[in-house]
């Protein structure tokens, strides 16, 4: 089974851009940010202001077949973004499944179809919990546990834990399209979306699929969730747009918010038989790995980003390529030097003086850290941009990092897609022009 | 799957009836019951009062480094204590050929535990009873002063994955998989998986829970999951018994050491079994229901057996997901008939029986609790009994070993674990001289 070649054959980017490629890309191009103060909650107590948040007009009932709308009220956000960048994946490589099209035949058996999404841990809507909370104060103001545990839960919808579990993301993805093959779901942090997209991928090159969805999805607009955030000290307090600077001299914190991505995965002989063409890239190659950095807990890599450069290697020995093949590198790039430095000591052990000659393309300067999400989604731009051999600006860079400068590519053939997430799991991608 | 046979050369759990493998081995052959009235919290009110939790642990008595460890939650110190009891198995202390960058791990662990009780008292201070809605700037003036940063980031997912990686300077592939109860199955099918492909030469995999925390049980009681017997906790969970009323929250972790066989050898390791087979589906039925006749579990039977090369003839025992619901009991059953029986005729059936009647449910880390049991069955020719099963159930026709355990001859096991939301995951644990 070594030798079945793995296609990206499409993507479902979500984001505060819009929903799909053709809301995302022209924005993106045109070097569009969709960052800008929350609106779903007043964040400033926080000491963070600015999200991304998907636009207002979003409804998940346009992206689920009617069989499916009655399940749409036990979606978390992060169900909802992960159902919905399914459903523009499938749509997007022009898939027959029971969730596109259930008149007409399948593209491939339920059996063959696996499906493995990166979630983050899901926070409950304060609304709803805390209108059934409400019914359990005692008269002091305080919480009675005794009248939760006898009367006050009953104020919650029976369903309400199936909204909440992680492996909720990739059910109602098998659900809705039939997949009756591998699922998994991956809950590594920022991690996530590339290690869903990993197994993946292993799981078709092992012969046990024929077509996976994969990638992630996370909503990090909910007070709960975004506080979590704050917490790792590691946000932009400030309300300036284009402050979120990855690998700038004066970047000071990233900006989080929803969204996340989601591709098709299709065995390249599989994609072939079933009539597909214009498929978007190759994987060629993956690498996980963990970063131990004790100073910290692991809380941040460890300032030679050894365990990022690990990752990217076997990637790269299993692409059978050597760093000098990378053209442009997708990063985990948050915007805190934290983060940001031990990437570029990363990258400047992997490519030594080329660096200033590859462009290193930050997607978190205009769409924030999508959390989970964010693996999946910078996979469907890096695949764009080997389908269309053209590349967003690199935006918010005003003073680069030593090295980190290159602006444009020499060629658009080889993507290196990274990402590191808080606890230190790393991964990396090899993508390669068909 | 391929000749490469993946051996098992440590083990450790932390559990409700104890915290070393002889000790837990001995309660579940002796029908043991680690259930009794909740402590984590005040249940006395819950439709449930009762769960098996672990008594008086301290993971930071058994770890190497507990200055690493400052903060965590309860289900990563189980996992960290598991981990020390299956490093010193498989004398990896010892082993001065021990590459960190080829030592991995791939957990199936849950989500930590919520900070109850200034979650909930933030909640309710931002809340609008004229709006019925949170007042972001309350909350968070509420929140950022009680919550602590530490607490919030232990609840992550991937904190237990973090935890082992930072004790035992893993800096392999690092995965962390949360199919809900399917999830230290699964990591345990796929570590063996990226031992196979050669990624790395030790894989430290299994998984921990714990939801015996008011949101989790309050959860899974509007779910009518649990069990209600609050008179008589301890015959609570009766998997297959006609007046089974629910499952039993339990909680606690299990870890093994995985390599290949050639690597054990070469290395004069002490081989105790081998994870021969592994199946995983979806069932792509509905959000809350298994499918009926239990398609995706008897496919993940069916695989399982098949890629480790046996016949359903060659199982000695079942390690049944056996839950002690009416659904997962009767469906579990079906499923295992349409694998293993001829028809009607359920001769051919082997002993099938549950430890969750004994330990409780552990959810994330139920499969992996039930791997090591099958390794334990095998070494000692005992098959443990599905305690409180005293009425048979109408169309409950297998041989579930009830009551008391039983002398065999054990060679080949098949341990079953199926998640909510329809994740299925099937091990073959075989004896490495059968």
């Amino acid at each position: 089974m070594a030798n079945r070649s793995v296609f990206i054959t499409g993507v479902g980017p979500v984001s505060g851009l819009g929903l799909g490629l053709s809301d995302t890309w022209p924005r993106l191009m045109a070097g569009e940010s969709a960052l800008a103060p929350v609106q779903a909650f007043d964040a400033r107590a926080m000491g963070a202001t600015l999200g991304s948040e998907i636009p207002d007009d979003f409804k998940i009932r346009n992206f689920v077949p009617k069989t499916h709308r009655k399940a749409t009220k036990v979606m978390a956000r992060d169900i909802e973004l992960a159902v919905s960048a399914a459903d523009l994946a499938a749509r997007d490589a022009k898939l027959i499944t029971c969730g596109t099209d259930a008149t007409a035949e399948p593209s491939y058996p339920s059996d063959r179809i696996g499906c493995h999404i990166g979630a983050g841990l899901i926070a409950a809507d304060l609304d709803e919990l805390t209108s059934a909370l409400a019914g359990s104060v005692d008269n002091q103001g305080h919480f009675d546990l005794h009248h939760w545990g006898r009367e006050g839960m009953q104020g919650l919808t029976p369903l309400w834990l199936l909204k909440y579990l992680p492996n909720m993301l990739a059910c109602h993805v098998t659900i809705v399209h039939g997949a009756h093959g591998p699922s998994n779901t991956i809950t590594c942090g920022e991690a996530s979306g590339g290690l869903s997209i990993g197994e993946s991928l292993r799981i078709i090159q092992r012969g046990a699929a024929d077509l996976c969805f994969c990638g992630g999805a996370a909503s990090n607009v909910n007070p709960m969730a975004f506080l979590r955030q704050v917490m790792t000290g590691r946000m932009y307090a400030g309300s300036d747009a284009s402050a979120v600077r990855p690998f700038d001299q004066s970047a000071c914190g990233g900006v989080t918010g929803e969204g996340g991505g989601i591709v098709a995965l299709e065995e390249a002989a599989s994609f072939k038989a079933r009539g597909g063409s214009d498929a978007y890239a190759k994987i060629s190659g993956f690498g996980a790995s963990q970063t131990v950095h004790r100073e910290t807990l692991n809380r941040t890599p460890d300032p030679a980003g050894r365990g990022i450069v690990s990752a990217c290697r076997a990637a790269l020995r299993e692409a059978n390529l050597n760093a000098d093949a990378i053209d442009l590198v997708i990063p985990f790039g948050l915007g805190h030097p934290d983060w940001d430095n031990p990437e570029a000591a990363a990258l400047h052990t992997l490519l030594g003086d080329r660096l200033n000659n590859v462009p290193v393309l930050a997607t978190k300067a205009l769409v924030g850290n999508l959390g989970a999400g964010s693996g999946g989604f910078d996979l469907t731009i890096a695949a764009q941009i080997l389908k269309t051999q053209q590349m967003p600006a690199i935006a918010n860079r005003p003073t680069p990092l030593n090295g980190l400068g290159a602006t444009t590519p020499d060629r658009l053939n080889t993507v290196l897609v990274c990402a590191t997430g808080t606890g230190g799991q790393n991964t990396a991608m090899v993508l390669e022009k068909l | 799957m391929s000749s490469t046979k993946i051996v098992i050369t440590g083990m450790g759990w932390i559990t409700p009836l104890g915290h070393d493998l002889e000790t837990v081995w001995n309660g579940l052959q002796s029908g043991a019951s680690g259930v009794a009235p909740t402590t984590h919290f005040d249940a006395t009110t819950f439709p449930t009062t009762f769960s098996a939790e672990v008594k008086n642990f301290d993971p930071l008595q058994v770890v190497r480094h507990p200055e690493l460890h400052a903060g965590i939650g309860l289900n990563t110190g189980y996992a960290l204590g598991a981990a020390v009891q299956a490093w010193e198995q498989a004398q990896l202390e010892t082993y001065a050929n021990l590459n960190p960058e080829r030592l991995g791990i791939y957990l199936g662990a849950g989500e930590g535990t919520l900070d109850f009780n200034p979650y909930v008292a933030s909640n309710l201070a931002g809340w609008n009873t004229d709006t019925q809605k949170i007042d972001g700037q309350k909350w968070a003036q509420h929140a950022t002063a009680t919550m602590d940063a530490t607490r919030e980031l232990e609840q992550e997912p991937n904190m237990a994955l973090s935890h082992l990686a930072l004790e035992f300077d893993a800096r392999g592939p690092a995965y962390n998989c949360l199919t809900a109860c399917a999830a230290s199955t699964q990591a345990i099918g796929e570590a063996a998986a990226v031992l196979r492909r050669g990624d790395a030469d030790i894989m430290l995999t299994g998984g921990c829970h714990t939801m015996i925390h008011p949101l989790g049980m309050t959860g899974f009681n509007r779910l009518t999951a649990l069990s209600n017997r609050n008179d008589d906790p301890q015959t609570a969970s009766r998997p297959f018994d006609d007046t089974r009323d629910g499952f039993v929250m339990g909680e606690g972790a299990g870890i093994i050491v995985l390599e290949t066989q050639a690597h054990a050898q070469a290395r004069g390791a002490t081989i105790l079994a081998e994870v021969a087979g592994y199946g995983s589906t979806a069932d792509a039925y509905r959000i809350t229901d298994i499918h009926p006749e239990g398609r995706g579990g008897a496919a993940a039977m069916r695989q399982a057996l098949n890629s480790a090369g046996v016949t359903p003839a060659d199982i000695d025992w079942i390690a049944a997901h056996g839950t002690s619901t009416k659904e997962n009991d009767s469906i579990e059953t079906r499923a295992i008939k349409a694998v293993f029986a001829n028809g009607d005729d359920v001769s051919s059936v082997p002993p099938v029986s549950s430890i969750k009647s004994m330990m409780g449910h552990l959810i994330a880390a139920a499969g992996v609790v039930q791997a090591i049991t099958c390794v334990m069955a095998i070494r000692d020719g005992q098959i443990p009994p599905t305690a409180n099963l005293n009425t048979p159930s109408p169309g409950l026709d297998l041989d579930y070993v009830p009551g008391v355990s039983r002398q065999a001859q054990v060679k080949t096991c098949l341990s079953n674990s199926f998640g909510f939301g329809g994740q299925n995951d099937t091990l073959v644990i075989r004896a490495t001289s059968y």
